[in-house]
């Protein structure tokens, strides 16, 4: 061993690089974290005093209407877009691995592209809600609604800035293949945030 | 790693010590960082202490008027929240960070910077949550922090937010660690140390650090919908707009379940070291104490609701609860067979460690057996809310955690400090908290089984807790002495040369195979293992001694470079805690420039060379 030798150059016990284990280590704490905003949103179901509610119209007691609030086309296009990006960084870090910097590029900024239209598709969701009556505070459905798909909006956007530091490294020529680990843990997070909303989405959107 | 040149001329030449504050500062030497932690929390313990003595002075006479009834709240709620993460915590922490490298025959953590973070994050957090003194706000509401006595309608002080925040930057400190050390642990062992191999200490550790990443979210999501009630006027907890003041009660328990876990396994883990040093013989039933630690920390995640027995979940729930709770005296039971099968026939030798150690073993058992009364919801209504239960869980935290850390710190000086404590004056000082802790809280049952509540600022003559309270505040002073002996004999090992041996115990685990102090490298030459106690196991093959190891210069050895980065992340979220608390008065700006320091930190952090 010199003293050039890099940290990520020594043997592991299991072969594998710290940091993937640890990112690995990391995921699932956050299943915790988010099993219990989860948990939090459906104790919470049905124990509003008051409206607007999810799946039902309601007329408050001054007489005001409101029509059930959930969009489901718009929020079904975002969930859409959000799988496929789990595909587009897969195929990216197939590039980074390969040396492919044109492909590493491109479905990187899919990538990305996918992440900011889930996020201004949330702003534009949670703007539209308040419009409509639904205040953070309105009732216990809005504060348990608001936190879990904030928390995980939140998530999201950490992931763009995470994706996009790497793309901003990828462009620069300095992610060659044998850093392409920099991705892969973007990538296992991305996955993770993914999952995570393949439950929420069904959980909070889906079941009446 | 053959060609390396092991030039013992050139002893604290190349990798010569670094001295001076900047050099603490920006350090992320696990030593450092263990000596950091164990110092800063044995302060946070002292100050817990003081605070129980304060408790105890105004408990000791019927009716007293020495502390005020909000005073005395802060007080029982600062000494409670001080103690678990302040100081029992911290000071498990400390052994992780000296010891855990070292048992496994590794230079460092995983990730040196993350852990000076996790230390600074601490510190900030321990010095927010106590600077609650300065402004008269103390947290008020207990250690638990129930809802709805945490509403911003019954409590509309600082108090509630310095606890809420203050807790949710010390649990960012503890994810950090518990991160940093379960990749340690996974991935650093030295070559032949498999699963089986490892010391029991750091099987222990690393229960307890799957535990810290399963368990501190839910507490994180609790107290975040506590501060939204708080702040923006959600009704997560307050009932008037629908919510449920015992969710938060269940969201803390399935967090504080495993958090007595958290406290407790990092002792059991020291113990089981200790004891088989001393008996001269391996632990007994190695397998069966790594299962039954395991089984202790599964089952912990399905024990919450018998803290919340009084509340009327119904038969069912009870039931399930009561069963779950009394399995765990299965495994905790085996273990304590263990340690005595460790000792039975073992020549025993009776050096401070030891002591407290089989002090452990007593006082534990004692704990634990007031534990299985509790899991009996009939019992437990009783008994709930009663001196009884301090007495119960003081015997598992201090009679189990602090007499267990105080076995390790003493077993481990020579080896943190490179000078042997005083052994006169370390059997004075256990001698003395063994009468001390009984005299305070073994008439605690009684008084408790009587129908003395707690958290109450004083109580009626008449009723015969007079005589009872007395003793017990006797006791508390007399633990006081004890620590102030403990205090004089770390003052006069100060001034005394620095050299213990490498090896003073004749230990059977690797950091007594390195010179104490350890170089800042550890292992010249990192060990192959070959079997478990890999120590004894190398002396048994050389013919019984070790000769004395060399330090050598350790020329070539490449350590990671010092970093302030981490440190200045964690002034950010401590900046962004503070004007959070602040946001009524100081507006939203001030927040969004902390978080901008703590990406920048984040950021400069991620593109500095780690070495």
């Amino acid at each position: 061993m010199t003293a050039h030798a890099h940290a990520a150059h020594l043997e592991t016990s299991t072969g594998l690089d710290n940091r993937k284990v640890a990112i690995w280590t990391f995921i699932g704490s956050e299943c915790m974290f988010f099993a219990t905003l989860i948990s939090n949103y459906l104790v919470n179901k049905g124990r509003s005093l008051v409206g607007p509610f999810p799946h039902e119209p309601w007329t408050s007691p001054t007489g005001q209407h409101f029509e059930p609030i959930f969009e489901i086309p718009l929020v079904t296009l975002g969930t859409a877009l959000l799988l496929f990006s789990s595909l587009f960084v897969v195929l990216a870090l197939s590039g980074a691995q390969r040396g492919d910097r044109k492909a590493l590029i491109g479905w990187l900024a899919a990538t990305i592209a996918c992440g900011l239209f889930f996020v201004g598709m949330q702003v534009y969701e949670f703007t539209h809600f308040v419009h409509e009556g639904l205040g953070f505070t309105t009732n216990l459905f809005g504060s348990s609604f608001y936190t879990l798909t904030g928390f995980h909006g939140t998530h999201v956007t950490i992931g763009v800035l995470w994706l996009a530091t790497v793309w901003k490294d990828a462009l620069r020529g300095k992610l060659p293949p044998h850093k392409s680990l920099n991705l892969e843990m973007a990538a296992l997070y991305w996955h993770f945030v993914d999952v995570v909303w393949i439950i929420i989405f069904p959980v909070v959107y889906l079941i009446k | 790693m053959a060609t390396r040149v092991l030039d013992q001329h050139q002893a604290h030449v190349a990798h010569g010590e670094k001295t001076g504050l900047w050099s603490w500062i920006t350090t992320v030497d696990h030593k450092r960082i263990g000596i950091l932690y164990g110092a800063t929390a044995f302060f946070f313990f002292l100050l817990g202490g003081i605070e129980a003595l304060l408790l105890r002075i105004q408990l000791g006479t019927a009716e007293n008027t020495f502390l005020s009834p909000e005073t005395y709240n802060q007080l029982f709620t600062m000494h409670g929240t001080t103690m678990i993460f302040l100081a029992i915590m911290p000071l498990s922490a400390m052994f992780f960070n000296f010891m855990i490298p070292l048992l496994i025959g590794a230079r460092d953590v995983a990730f040196p910077r993350l852990n000076a973070f996790s230390y600074w994050v601490f510190l900030l957090g321990g010095l927010f949550l106590n600077a609650s003194f300065l402004f008269g706000a103390a947290p008020d509401a207990g250690w638990f922090g129930y809802a709805n006595l945490t509403s911003k309608q019954y409590s509309p002080g600082l108090n509630v937010d310095f606890w809420m925040l203050g807790l949710q930057i010390l649990g960012l400190a503890s994810m950090a660690a518990a991160l940093n050390f379960f990749v340690t642990i996974v991935n650093l062992r030295a070559p032949g140390m498999n699963l089986m191999r490892m010391p029991m200490f750091v099987w222990m550790s690393f229960i307890t650090q799957v535990l810290l990443l399963l368990a501190f979210p839910v507490i994180t999501v609790a107290l975040i919908l506590l501060m939204y009630d708080r702040f923006f006027g959600t009704h997560f907890f307050v009932p008037s707009g629908g919510g449920d003041p015992l969710l938060w009660q269940h969201l803390f328990w399935i967090f504080g379940h495993p958090e007595v876990y958290i406290l407790i396994l990092p002792a059991f883990g020291i113990v089981s070291e200790v004891l088989p040093v001393f008996s001269r013989k391996p632990l007994f039933g190695y397998a069966a104490m790594v299962f039954s630690g395991v089984f202790i920390a599964f089952l912990g995640f399905g024990v919450w609701s018998h803290h919340m027995f009084s509340t009327g979940l119904g038969p069912l729930a009870d039931t399930f609860f009561a069963l779950t709770t009394m399995l765990i005296a299965i495994p905790t039971g085996v273990k304590i067979f263990n340690w005595i099968g460790t000792m039975w026939g073992g020549s025993l030798q009776f050096r401070t460690p030891m002591l407290f150690a089989i002090g452990f073993i007593a006082m534990f058992i004692i704990g634990g057996l007031s534990g299985v009364m509790h899991s009996s919801p009939p019992a437990d209504l009783q008994q709930t809310d009663t001196y009884f239960v301090v007495a119960h869980f003081h015997y598992v935290l201090f009679g189990g955690s602090i007499f267990g850390l105080t076995a390790g710190a003493y077993y481990w000086w020579p080896k943190m400090f490179g000078r042997m404590l005083n052994e006169r004056l370390g059997k004075l000082h256990f001698w003395l908290m063994l009468a001390g802790f009984n005299l305070t809280f073994f008439p605690m049952h009684f008084v408790g089984l009587n129908g003395m509540p707690r958290r109450v600022y004083t109580y009626p003559k008449g009723l015969g807790f007079e005589l009872l309270n007395q003793v017990e505040t006797a006791g508390a002073f007399l633990l006081g002495v004890s620590f102030l002996v403990f205090l004089v004999n770390i003052f006069l090992t100060w001034r005394k040369p620095r050299n213990a041996p490498a090896d003073p115990w004749n230990g059977a685990t690797l950091e007594w195979s390195i010179p104490s102090p350890p170089p800042e490298f550890n292992f010249a030459e990192i060990p192959t293992v070959h079997g478990r106690d890999a120590l004894w196991e190398l002396k048994r093959e050389r013919g019984g001694t070790l000769p004395e190891p060399a330090r050598v210069s350790g020329v070539g050895i490449h350590m990671p470079n010092p970093s302030y980065w981490p440190l200045v992340t964690a002034v950010g979220i401590l900046a962004f805690f503070v004007f959070l608390m602040l946001l009524g008065h100081t507006g939203i700006w001030p927040v969004v420039a902390s978080f901008g320091l703590v990406l920048l930190g984040v950021f400069k952090w991620a593109y500095e060379p780690a070495g």
